[in-house]
């Protein structure tokens, strides 16, 4: 039933898929946590014609699934656009904008959390607009969302054997090359899982103490 | 109204209903699974506690569509058995966000006051006379949000159920688009227009549900 045989055989190859799986979660992280903020902005603005579009555009990507958005960057962006990106490409980007909706909600909270005093010292200090976000309320507000972002990147990394559909291949496409050549698909499988488990619940547990540090630093300050 | 396609609508809608069937037959599993662990995860005996606890890092910590593989294609052989893709796909939807589940619903109980359980053992209450009357419907209220994002997770994520050939919105989708490679974008636009009613559906349902445990509440 499980041979350990075919299982040496099989590993070094899923081993090498990690970089690839772990490449396009970091890199759409990167585009997430760039487009995040824009957004939560845009859908603070108080001009209507600026948030009302942003917040519509983000809730229908919310609320519509991964897989379909990379379907429709891989055949409809060349066809209708002439837009050609590469299948690894086109994950990252799909990723980035799918998770950038959730990023902002991240930003938003932590902006949110700012004490009003924060607000109203930078008025009279005389802070303008771009001074107070950026010397106030952005030093303040990002820092306590570290652990939150934290979970998203573990999360857009289980993500990642969905882009195995846009044929990058990453370790569940592996996995199923590697099946599909033997017929063999407990071990391919059990040991992607094993992998992901491996990489993802130690990473949570180090989000979970970076969480319980802020909190005790954030009990100090609150306490002084 | 040519620019609208919507002639594409029909098969679209075929695929569309197994989509929301198997949606519907999720949540309900899912939700079973999340009280069930949520509860386990609480309880103070280690036999159960901790297989719950393993339960919920398991599917915590890998890919929902590793574990849809996984119990498509490796489950049978391991188990010898014959596995339709609609048990698979409702199995792996309805475990994966029963884990995520049972977190919400360990939250929203340890988030009743503690004087609850005190008065309701005041009141000679037997242990599951605390939990049905006390503090389960006081918990449920709390866990409705947290239930109403999941829910609209696991529609996104039934969506993954088309790679492993369930006829569902997404693989009518496909095929169609095999037909008529010409209209690949409005074929698109209305699968992921059909999406988001449906999440706007869902979130209505949860909306509906909060109203309703509120009423009496300030």
């Amino acid at each position: 039933m499980w041979k350990w045989e075919y299982v040496e055989k099989i590993l070094p190859k899923l081993l090498e898929a990690i970089p690839v799986a772990a490449g396009a979660a970091l890199a759409g992280f990167a585009l997430a946590v760039l487009l995040g903020l824009p957004i939560a902005l845009a859908r603070r603005s108080r001009n209507r014609w600026l948030s009302a579009p942003v917040a519509a555009a983000a809730e229908f990507v919310r609320s519509t699934p991964l897989l379909v958005q990379l379907f429709v960057l891989v055949f409809v962006l060349p066809q209708s656009f002439g837009i050609r990106l590469s299948p690894f490409w086109a994950g990252v980007l799909g990723l980035g904008i799918h998770y950038s909706t959730y990023l902002s909600e991240v930003y938003r909270s932590g902006i949110e959390a700012v004490p009003k005093g924060q607000w109203e010292a930078a008025i009279a200090l005389n802070f303008g607009k771009w001074r107070t976000w950026s010397r106030i309320v952005l030093p303040q507000s990002v820092p306590p969302t570290l652990p939150v972002m934290g979970n998203y990147l573990i999360t857009m990394f289980k993500e990642t054997p969905t882009l195995s559909a846009i044929t990058v291949v990453e370790l569940l496409m592996t996995a199923k090359i590697a099946g599909s050549a033997s017929f063999r698909y407990v071990e391919a499988f059990t040991l992607v899982g094993l992998i992901f488990l491996l990489l993802s619940y130690p990473s949570a547990l180090l989000v979970r103490m970076l969480e319980k540090r802020l909190q005790r630093r954030e009990g100090r300050i609150g306490s002084r | 109204m040519d620019g609208l396609h919507l002639e594409l609508l029909p098969p679209l809608l075929k695929g569309f209903k197994t989509t929301l069937m198997l949606t519907a037959l999720s949540i309900v599993a899912a939700l079973a699974f999340a009280m069930l662990a949520g509860l386990a995860r609480m309880s103070r005996r280690v036999w159960l506690r901790w297989p719950a606890a393993a339960y919920v890092e398991v599917f915590r910590g890998t890919s929902l569509l590793v574990q849809l593989f996984w119990i498509y294609f490796a489950l049978p052989m391991l188990l010898d058995i014959q596995l339709s893709a609609m048990t698979a796909a409702v199995l792996a939807l309805s475990l994966n966000y029963g884990a995520y589940g049972s977190e919400v619903v360990r939250s929203s109980i340890s988030a009743v006051p503690k004087g609850q359980t005190e008065a309701a053992i005041a009141l000679n209450m037997t242990p599951s006379q605390r939990l049905r009357l006390i503090i389960l419907p006081q918990a449920w209220r709390m866990m409705l949000p947290g239930f109403g994002n999941l829910q609209i997770e696991l529609l996104k994520g039934t969506s993954l159920v088309y790679l492993i050939t369930l006829a569902d919105v997404t693989y009518q989708a496909m095929m169609l688009r095999t037909y008529d490679l010409s209209s690949t974008a409005a074929i698109f636009v209305w699968l992921l227009v059909l999406y988001f009613a449906a999440a706007c559906a869902l979130t209505l349902l949860v909306r509906l549900a909060e109203r309703r445990a509120a009423a009496g509440r300030s």
